[in-house]
C-alpha cells in the first residue's frame, strides 16, 4: 500500500448521474477520504454496492468493485473478505436495498462480524424507482405507492444493529463532510463490522427529511458527554426517536473480527497447480 | 449361488439403520468385496420406515436390483415394504421379543430367525448394541468372517475407547453364535474375501472431494437434502488447506458469499438442491454477466417446490440450462457416476476459469447418498490438473490496459475470455457489474457495444466446443441398431441392465452423456441406429426434449418419477418392452 493515496485517486472517470444536490455526493467524497484516510489505495481496496440510486456508487469510484444485485451486496462483500483479508472492503447501499430486500443478509452480516464498513445511503425513500416508501420512510409519508403514507412504523436499523450484536454502530450525514468521514474511517479500521447509516437526502423525492431538516434535527455526538463503549447509552440513544443523532453510538472494543475468530488469514487466490501434496490421505480416509 | 448378495437393514428412523448399514457396507469392503448401498428415507427424524441396502460382489457393482437376500427387521413394516424384492428362500433376522414384531408375519418360502437382539446384547454390555448382534447374525448367515465386522466396529467406535469396540465385538460374537447354535440351517451364501482394498465413498462427498483436490478454498452454503453431505465434508478439511467454509444464512446469500470470494481470486463453490437452486438464480445472472468463475453443484431431488426431498429425480435439468431472465452462456457438467462426482467437479473448477463462465454440476439424490466401493487409484490425485485461464499479474496487465491505463476485464477478444485480474494486482482495479457493460466493466447502454459483449460471451461456447472433450462415455456395442442415452446416476443401472440384455441376446449401445452443456452432437450415433431411447428420471424427458432439439430426430423415452432410483433389472425389463413393442407395431 502507498502512504500517498488522495481521495481523489479512488474517482472515476465516469461521471455520475446523481440528481444536483443528491446526498449521494456527499457520501461518496466522504468514503473517499475515509480510505485514503486509512492508508489504503485503489488497488487493494473493494467496494460492493447493491441496487438503486446509492447503489451507482462503485461505478463513480475508482477500486476493485462489484455491483451487485439488489439487496446482497453484503454476502458478496464478505465473501471478498474472507478470501483475501488482505483487501480493505467497503459495502454500500440505500435504506431500500439493505433494509428491506436485503433486511435478513443485515441482520446476518452483523451476527457474522466480517472486518469490513457497510455505509447505507439513508433518503427515506426509494430514489431509483422514483419515489415509493422505504423501509425507513415515515409512517405517515405520502409516496406513489403509499399515497396515505405507510402506516407502518418506520424500521430502525440502528437497533436491528444493536439487537443482532453489531460491534460497531454509528450515523453521519452527507454533507458534514470531515464528521462523515471520519465517522466511516472509524467504521473502517474497526474490527468487525462498521455500520454507518448515512443520511443521504434525496431532493428529487423526499422533501420532508431534507437538508434542512437535518440540519435543524441532528445532535453530533461529540458536543456530548456521550461513551459510544457504554451500551446502556448506546441502547437509550439508539430508541431515543425524539432525534437524530450523528457519531459513532456504540462501539464494542472487544470485538473480534469473523476472521480472526476463525482464523481466516490467507489470500485464497493463491493455489497449487496440481491437488495438494498430501490429497491421497483424503482418499485414504474412506478406507 | 448367486454372484452378488443383497442386504438391508431396516426400521424406524431413529432406530440406528444408517450406521448399522455404514458399519456393513465397511466391514464387506475391508473385506476386499465391492460394495453398493442405497437408502430408503423418509423426510423426518423420528419414526418413519427407513431402510439402509447393501449390494456386494467381488466384481464392482453400481446399481441396486430387485432383490433381497438377508434382511434385518426391527418392525413389521420393513418386512412389508419390501415384499417385492424378499424371494424363496430370503432370510430374515428379528426379535420377537421387540413390541413393534410382536405378531410378525414371515412370508411363505423364507426363513425367519428369530433372535433375542436386546437380550444378547445387553449381555455383552448394553441394549444399544442390538443392531450389531443382528450384524454378526448376518455374518453367520453369510458365512462372512467375522474379524471383517471386527474391523469396521474398530473404525466406527475406535475414538470412543478399547471398552466399546470389545463390547461391540462381543454383541456381534454373541449374534453369530445364536444362529449356529440354534438354527442348523444350511444357508447358500459364502461371501469370500480378496486382498483389494477399496474405499467406501458416496457421490457428496467425491463432489467435496474433488473440490478441495481442484483448490477450492471457500465455500458457503445452506443446509439442504441431499446436498448437505458436500457442506460437511468440507467443513474441517478444508481449512488444513487454507481455505474457509461458511453456513450462510439463506442459498441467496450463500451464492453471493461465494461470489465475492471468486471476485477476490480463490476458487470458490456452492452447492444445493433445486430449492436452493430458485433462489439462487438471481445471482446466477450476475455471475454470468460479470463473468465470475464460480461452480454451483445441484444435488437434484424430487420437485417441483418442496417435492419428495428425499427421493430421486432429474427434474431441473430445464432450470440449469435455461434457468434465469434474460440469455446467459452456463456450462452444466453431469457427472454419470460417483468417481465421475470427483472428477467432473475437478473439470467444472477449470471450465469455471478457463472460460470465466458459472457452471453447473448436476448431481442428483441417487448418487449423492448412495456409497460405492472403488480402488483408491480410482482418484488419482497425480492426474489432477488445475488451469486458471487467462490471469494477468503485475508485469502481465500491461497488454490489457487502454490508451489511459485502465485496465480492460470484458476485453472483447477472439475467443471470447477476457483477462482476469484479482484484487491487489497493480493497475487492475476495475468494476464488475451486472448491467450491460463496456470493456472496462462500466455501465453502457449503447447498441453495438451491447451487442459486441453479448456476442463475446457466447463466442466462449464456440471455443470450448473447439478445445474440450465433450464426448460421452460409451458402453455395449458400438455396431448395434438400438442406441440408449442417459445423463446422471442412471449409468450404472444400464450399464448392468446391458449384462442381463445381453443374456437374452440382445445388444445395444449405450451412450452415458455427461455434458449437457455445451453438450456432444449426437447427430451421427443418433442417423446411424434405428431404435434411440432415452433414459431419465423425471416425466417430462427434459433430455430426450433436447436430444430432439439438436438431432431433428423423435426418440423414444423410458422416464422414472416415482422417486426411485433404476433398478438394473427392472431396467433391461423396460428396455426389452420398448423393443418389443417397436417389433409389434412394425
Ligand atoms: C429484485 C429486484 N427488485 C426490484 C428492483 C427495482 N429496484 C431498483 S432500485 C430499488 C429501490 C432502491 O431503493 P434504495 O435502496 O432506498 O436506494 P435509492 O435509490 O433510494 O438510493 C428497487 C425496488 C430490482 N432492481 N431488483
Ligand atoms: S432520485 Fe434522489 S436519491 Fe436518486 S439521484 Fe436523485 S436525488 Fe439522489
Amino acid at each position: 500500500m502507498s502512504s500517498n493515496v488522495r481521495f481523489t485517486d479512488f474517482k472515476s472517470d465516469k461521471q455520475p448521474t446523481w440528481c444536483p444536490g443528491c446526498g449521494d455526493f456527499g457520501t461518496m467524497n466522504g468514503i473517499m477520504k475515509a480510505l485514503a484516510n486509512s492508508g489504503t489505495d485503489p488497488d487493494n481496496t473493494f467496494m460492493v454496492a447493491g441496487i438503486g440510486c446509492s447503489g451507482k456508487i462503485g461505478t463513480y469510484m475508482h477500486s476493485y468493485a462489484i455491483h451487485g444485485v439488489h439487496g446482497r451486496s453484503l454476502p458478496v462483500a464478505a465473501g471478498v473478505k474472507l478470501a483475501n483479508p488482505d483487501l480493505t472492503v467497503v459495502a454500500a447501499g440505500g435504506d431500500g436495498d439493505g433494509y428491506s430486500i436485503g433486511a435478513g443478509h443485515f441482520i446476518h452480516a452483523v451476527r457474522r462480524n466480517v472486518d469490513m464498513a457497510y455505509t447505507v445511503m439513508d433518503n427515506r425513500i426509494y430514489g431509483l424507482t422514483k419515489g415509493q416508501a422505504s423501509p425507513t420512510s415515515r409512517e405517515d409519508f405520502e409516496t406513489s405507492t403509499t399515497p396515505e403514507g405507510p402506516q407502518q412504523p418506520p424500521v430502525n436499523p440502528l437497533a436491528l444493529s444493536l439487537a443482532a450484536g453489531g460491534t460497531f454502530i454509528a450515523q453521519s450525514f452527507a454533507t458534514d463532510h470531515k464528521r462523515h468521514a471520519e465517522i466511516v474511517q472509524e467504521a473502517i479500521e474497526h474490527d468487525g463490522f462498521g455500520f454507518v447509516n448515512v443520511f443521504s437526502p434525496c431532493v428529487t423525492f423526499n422533501d420532508v427529511d431534507t437538508y434542512d431538516y437535518f440540519r435543524d434535527n441532528l445532535v453530533d455526538l461529540a458536543d456530548t458527554d456521550h461513551d459510544p463503549t457504554d451500551y446502556d447509552a448506546a441502547k437509550e440513544k439508539i430508541l431515543d426517536s425524539s432525534k437524530e443523532y450523528e457519531g459513532v453510538i456504540y462501539k464494542d472494543e472487544s470485538s473480534v473480527s469473523y476472521e480472526q475468530k476463525f482464523g481466516v488469514d490467507q489470500d485464497m487466490s493463491d493455489i497449487p497447480s496440481g491437488a495438494p501434496d498430501d490429497a491421497m490421505d483424503l482418499v485414504r480416509e474412506f478406507y | 449361488m448367486p454372484a452378488d448378495f443383497n442386504w438391508a437393514i431396516g426400521g424406524e428412523a431413529g432406530d440406528g439403520i444408517d450406521s448399522t448399514g455404514k458399519i456393513f457396507a465397511q466391514a464387506l469392503s475391508r473385506a476386499g468385496r465391492h460394495v453398493f448401498t442405497s437408502k430408503d428415507f423418509a423426510s423426518r427424524i423420528r419414526g418413519g420406515y427407513t431402510a439402509y441396502k447393501v449390494r456386494t460382489a467381488i466384481d464392482p457393482v453400481q446399481s441396486v436390483v430387485d432383490r433381497l437376500d438377508v434382511l434385518i427387521a426391527l418392525t413389521q413394516r420393513t418386512i412389508d415394504e419390501n415384499l417385492d424384492e424378499l424371494h424363496e428362500g430370503s432370510v430374515i433376522i428379528y426379535d420377537g421379543d421387540r413390541s413393534t414384531m410382536a405378531d410378525v408375519e414371515i412370508p411363505e418360502g423364507m426363513v425367519g430367525l428369530d433372535i433375542p437382539l436386546k437380550a444378547l446384547a445387553e449381555e455383552a454390555g448394553g441394549a444399544i448394541m442390538r443392531n450389531v448382534v443382528a450384524l454378526g447374525a448376518a455374518c453367520a448367515v453369510a458365512d462372512f468372517p467375522i474379524e471383517n465386522l471386527d474391523s469396521a466396529l474398530q473404525k466406527r467406535f475406535g475414538g470412543k475407547g478399547e471398552a466399546i469396540v470389545e463390547n461391540n465385538k462381543k454383541a456381534a460374537r454373541a449374534g453369530l453364535e445364536y444362529v449356529h447354535d440354534e438354527y442348523d440351517h444350511e444357508f447358500d451364501y459364502d461371501l469370500e474375501t480378496t486382498d483389494e482394498d477399496y474405499v467406501l465413498i458416496n457421490g457428496d462427498q467425491a463432489i467435496g472431494m474433488g473440490a478441495i483436490a481442484a483448490g477450492c478454498r471457500f465455500y458457503a452454503g445452506y443446509p439442504i437434502t441431499p446436498a448437505t453431505d458436500v457442506m460437511e465434508y468440507l467443513t474441517g478439511r478444508i481449512e488444513r488447506y487454507g481455505g474457509h467454509v461458511v453456513q450462510a444464512e439463506d442459498e441467496l446469500a450463500a451464492i453471493n458469499l461465494a461470489l465475492g470470494a471468486a471476485r477476490a481470486g480463490a476458487r470458490s463453490m456452492t452447492a444445493t438442491s433445486g430449492p436452493g437452486i430458485d433462489l439462487m438464480t438471481e445471482t446466477f445472472g450476475l455471475v454470468a454477466t460479470s463473468e465470475t468463475p464460480l461452480v454451483i453443484v445441484d444435488v437434484m431431488r424430487s420437485g417441483p417446490s418442496t417435492g419428495m426431498p428425499t427421493k430421486q429425480e432429474q427434474g431441473d435439468l430445464n432450470m440449469m440450462l435455461y434457468g434465469g431472465h434474460g440469455e446467459i452462456p452456463r456450462f452444466v457438467v453431469a457427472p454419470t457416476s460417483i468417481d465421475e462426482c470427483f472428477w467432473k467437479t475437478v473439470e467444472a473448477f477449470n471450465f469455471a476459469e478457463k472460460y470465466q463462465v458459472p457452471v453447473y454440476v448436476a448431481a442428483d439424490l441417487a448418487m449423492a447418498v448412495t456409497e460405492q466401493t472403488f480402488s483408491p487409484e480410482a482418484f488419482d490425485m497425480d492426474e489432477v490438473e488445475i488451469d486458471r485461464g487467462k490471469v494477468v499479474d503485475d508485469d502481465s496487465i500491461d497488454e490489457w490496459l487502454d490508451e489511459e491505463g485502465r485496465f480492460q476485464p470484458h476485453a472483447l477478444t477472439d475467443d471470447g475470455v477476457s483477462p482476469r485480474a484479482f484484487p491487489g494486482t497493480e493497475q487492475g482495479a476495475h468494476m464488475s457489474t451486472g448491467l450491460e457493460h463496456d470493456e472496462l466493466g462500466r455501465r453502457t447502454e449503447d447498441r453495438s457495444m451491447r451487442v459486441e459483449q453479448v456476442d463475446k460471451r457466447d463466442r466462449k461456447v464456440e471455443t470450448a466446443k473447439e478445445t474440450e472433450d465433450f464426448s460421452p462415455r460409451e458402453f455395449g456395442d458400438a455396431d448395434s441398431d438400438t442406441l440408449i442415452l442417459s445423463w446422471g446416476s442412471n449409468e450404472g443401472a444400464l450399464v448392468e441392465a446391458l449384462d442381463f440384455l445381453e443374456e437374452d441376446g440382445i445388444d445395444v449401445r449405450f451412450l452415458s452423456v455427461p455434458y449437457m452443456f455445451p453438450r456432444p452432437d449426437l447427430t451421427e450415433e443418433i442417423e446411424a441406429a434405428d431404435e434411440v431411447i432415452v433414459v431419465e428420471c423425471n416425466a417430462t424427458g427434459q433430455f430426450a426434449n433436447v436430444v430432439e432439439h439438436d438431432t431433428l430426430t423423435r426418440v423414444k423415452r423410458i422416464n422414472k418419477y416415482d422417486g426411485v432410483r433404476f433398478k438394473a433389472d427392472e431396467l433391461a425389463d423396460e428396455i426389452k418392452a420398448t423393443l418389443d413393442a417397436e417389433e409389434v407395431s412394425a
